[in-house]
């Protein structure tokens, strides 16, 4: 690597200090791309770096900003000391950001051990709105173990079996009858497998639902992380999709860094707008057979008329529709309000959603999935 | 790499101009890149926007053949790569009675070509379209990294396959998921935006010669307003396309009465007629 390679590696390193992740191998290809342009138009060096560089839409904004910067800079900065040129790009990467755990963990082993069966059988019932913070903790366990239980569907994947089906397996059968001088003797069957269903999540995270939002969020979390098709979205009076916030294996972290990228929290809610923007910018990561669940206790500030009509949409488009009201609970409850009354008709199923057990229902719901959805609606 | 070389951008999108593919010069780099360095080229970007457009242009000015991988979910290596012909082999196997020796049911005579392979082993230029990934689940995806970093395909029963010259490999995704990281870490990455109104009635004149100029800007000015407007699908690149050809079907310029061909939603429809978004273009 030259001169021109340590400058991208200046260029790199500002994209990464902007959240986007290009690796060595993108900076070894972007310096090969920059000897294919002519070194006189800058415009083109510019596109040919961000089309090597990037490798995706979110990508493309921190490089534009990374790039703006790096360019003003220009070669007149101080030489860099004597490193492998090579290691100089690689070890941003490497880096170990300092003091950033907390102390916690310790207190947290303590919380996590499995609890008696009394205390989980206590916490299954127990409202969210009453957890403390450590009950919080020893449920986190419980919610992992539910969010793996979700809807399944067919693949066109296929795998052998014993049982006789009406897909022979001409690959098996075959080597089977190779063992009996290529007389076809015993047939071999296969069968479809069983994949994941996409499942979508959409949380109010409104003033209403202040006592809930906390601990459906960690469901979300926990569903994301468990499994493979899981898109999630937050709302008040605006949506953010936190799925990306929400990946990884640390849930502490990744409640963090989703409560930071939902910019409204407990204020006003507009569920109608919000589901609007749900079916517009989202409306392909939401087809295609998924189960939407939305959790919400149906306060809305918005017109009702909107609302039904964004529900009958999100209704149609999914293969499952399931409102989660944690009042619902409640006895006595009626779906009074008006945002409920305007949704309910267009909703396949509607459940509690205010403790361990009813996410468990839930769970249950979805891994039947033998319902015959929208039949009530024809 | 292919017979016809181009010395930069700008003669990409000349050459692509000439195949009626107008594309911007983000786009003409990032072909340009893709040539020239031999990398597989993702292409993002909403429906209709011309990502499969492109790589039949690409492949048009290139002089290649197009091998076209259309995926779908639970897409596997026997339907994309290769497959063996079991009930010739199983012929094979009854002919030659025991006494002789049996012949070689795993060898090439027997083996299915499905195209990646037929991408791979072409002796021509190739310009392999990998449509709609997002389509196709994780298993897949990993699947295709030995074929894009290397491009070479290991089958079990026969050993590792080797292309005989690099195919230009172009892969789509409409993003209705997210790709994995290390799939996106061997391609370039271009994601593709709705044209400009004119440059859009650039693209309607280019793809439909008959089509008279004033109906081509209309459209491209109606399309620009839909688009701007609150619905729940867009109409893309391609139902400008239909629609100004409806246009020129009908003869009789009323956008409204060919609205069908730009908006495939119900409420869609509905909101535009009530809203007058329309009006007075």
């Amino acid at each position: 690597m030259s001169n021109v390679g340590l400058r991208l590696a200046e260029l790199v390193a500002e994209m990464r200090a902007l959240g986007a992740r290009p690796g060595t191998g993108e900076l070894v290809r972007a310096e090969s791309a920059l000897a294919s342009i002519e070194p006189s138009r800058r415009d083109q060096a510019r596109l040919a770096l961000r089309t090597t560089l990037c490798s995706s839409r979110a990508d493309l904004e921190a490089f534009d900003h990374a790039f703006a910067r790096w360019a003003l800079v220009g070669a007149d900065s101080p030489s860099p000391p004597e490193l492998d040129p090579i290691m100089t790009a690689v070890l941003p990467r490497v880096a170990i950001p300092a003091g950033e755990r907390p102390a916690a963990p310790l207190e947290l082993d303590a919380d996590v051990r499995p609890a008696p069966w009394a205390d989980t059988e206590m916490l299954r019932h127990k409202d969210f709105a009453e957890y403390s913070s450590q009950e919080r903790k020893l449920a986190q366990l419980l919610l992992e173990r539910i969010a793996r239980r979700g809807p399944r569907r067919m693949s066109r994947r296929t795998t052998s079996t014993q049982r006789r089906s009406h897909r022979l397996d001409s690959r098996g059968t075959l080597r089977a009858s190779l063992r009996h001088a290529g007389e076809p003797m015993e047939r071999r069957w296969r069968q479809r497998t069983e994949g994941q269903r996409p499942l979508v999540l959409v949380l109010d995270i409104s003033g209403s639902m202040e006592p809930y939002s906390r601990m459906l969020l960690q469901y979300a979390q926990a569903c994301v992380a468990a499994r493979r098709r899981c898109e999630a979205f937050a709302f008040g009076t605006r949506l953010t999709r936190i799925t990306t916030e929400l990946a990884g294996r640390d849930p502490d972290r990744a409640l963090e860094r989703a409560s930071t990228a939902v910019a409204d929290w407990s204020a006003g809610t507009r569920i109608g707008a919000a589901l609007s923007e749900l079916n517009r910018e989202h409306g392909r990561r939401i087809g295609r057979g998924a189960v939407v669940c939305v959790l919400s206790d149906g306060w809305d500030r918005g017109d009702p008329e909107d609302l039904a009509r964004e529900v009958a949409r999100l209704g149609r488009c999914a293969r499952h529709l399931v409102w989660l009201n944690p009042l619902k609970a409640t006895p006595g409850f009626e779906p009074l309000t008006r945002g409920m009354v305007a949704a309910l008709p267009h909703v396949d199923t509607f459940m509690a959603g205010n403790s361990i057990a009813s996410l468990e229902e839930l769970a249950n719901l979805m891994e039947a999935g033998t319902t015959t959805p929208k039949a009530r609606r024809r | 790499m292919s017979e016809t070389e181009f010395s930069d951008p700008a003669a990409v999108q000349k050459a692509l101009a000439n195949a009626r593919y107008l594309a911007d010069e983000p786009l003409s780099v990032a072909v340009f890149l893709a040539l020239d360095l031999e990398t597989p080229l993702l292409l993002e970007g909403e429906p209709g926007v011309g990502k499969t457009e492109t790589a039949k242009a690409l492949a048009e000015i290139t002089g290649a053949r197009l091998i076209r991988l259309q995926c779908h979910e639970g897409i596997d290596a026997h339907s994309a790569l290769y497959d063996w012909d079991y009930p010739k082999q199983l012929l094979a196997v009854r002919a030659s009675e025991s006494s002789q020796p049996s012949p070689d049911l795993f060898s090439r005579e027997y083996l299915l070509r499905r195209p990646l392979l037929e991408a791979l082993e072409h002796d021509g230029p190739v310009v392999l379209l990998i449509d709609e990934i997002d389509r196709a689940d994780d298993e897949f995806e990993a699947f295709l990294l030995e074929l894009l970093s290397d491009f070479q395909v290991t089958i079990p029963e026969l050993g590792t396959i080797e292309a005989s010259r690099r195919p230009i490999v172009v892969l789509t995704s409409n993003r209705t998921r997210e790709l994995h990281d290390a799939l996106k870490r061997r391609c370039l990455y271009q994601w593709i935006d709705y044209p400009s109104a004119t440059r859009e009635a650039e693209i309607v004149r280019a793809r439909l010669p008959g089509v008279a100029e004033e109906i081509a800007q209309r459209v491209c000015t109606a399309v620009a307003r839909l688009r701007a407007s609150e619905l729940y699908k867009a109409p893309g690149v391609g139902e400008s396309i239909a629609w100004a050809q409806a246009l020129g079907a009908l003869g009789d310029g009323n956008l409204d009465r060919a609205l069908g061909a730009a908006l495939k939603v119900r409420e869609d429809i509905d909101r535009v007629r009530e809203t007058g978004v329309l009006e007075g273009v």
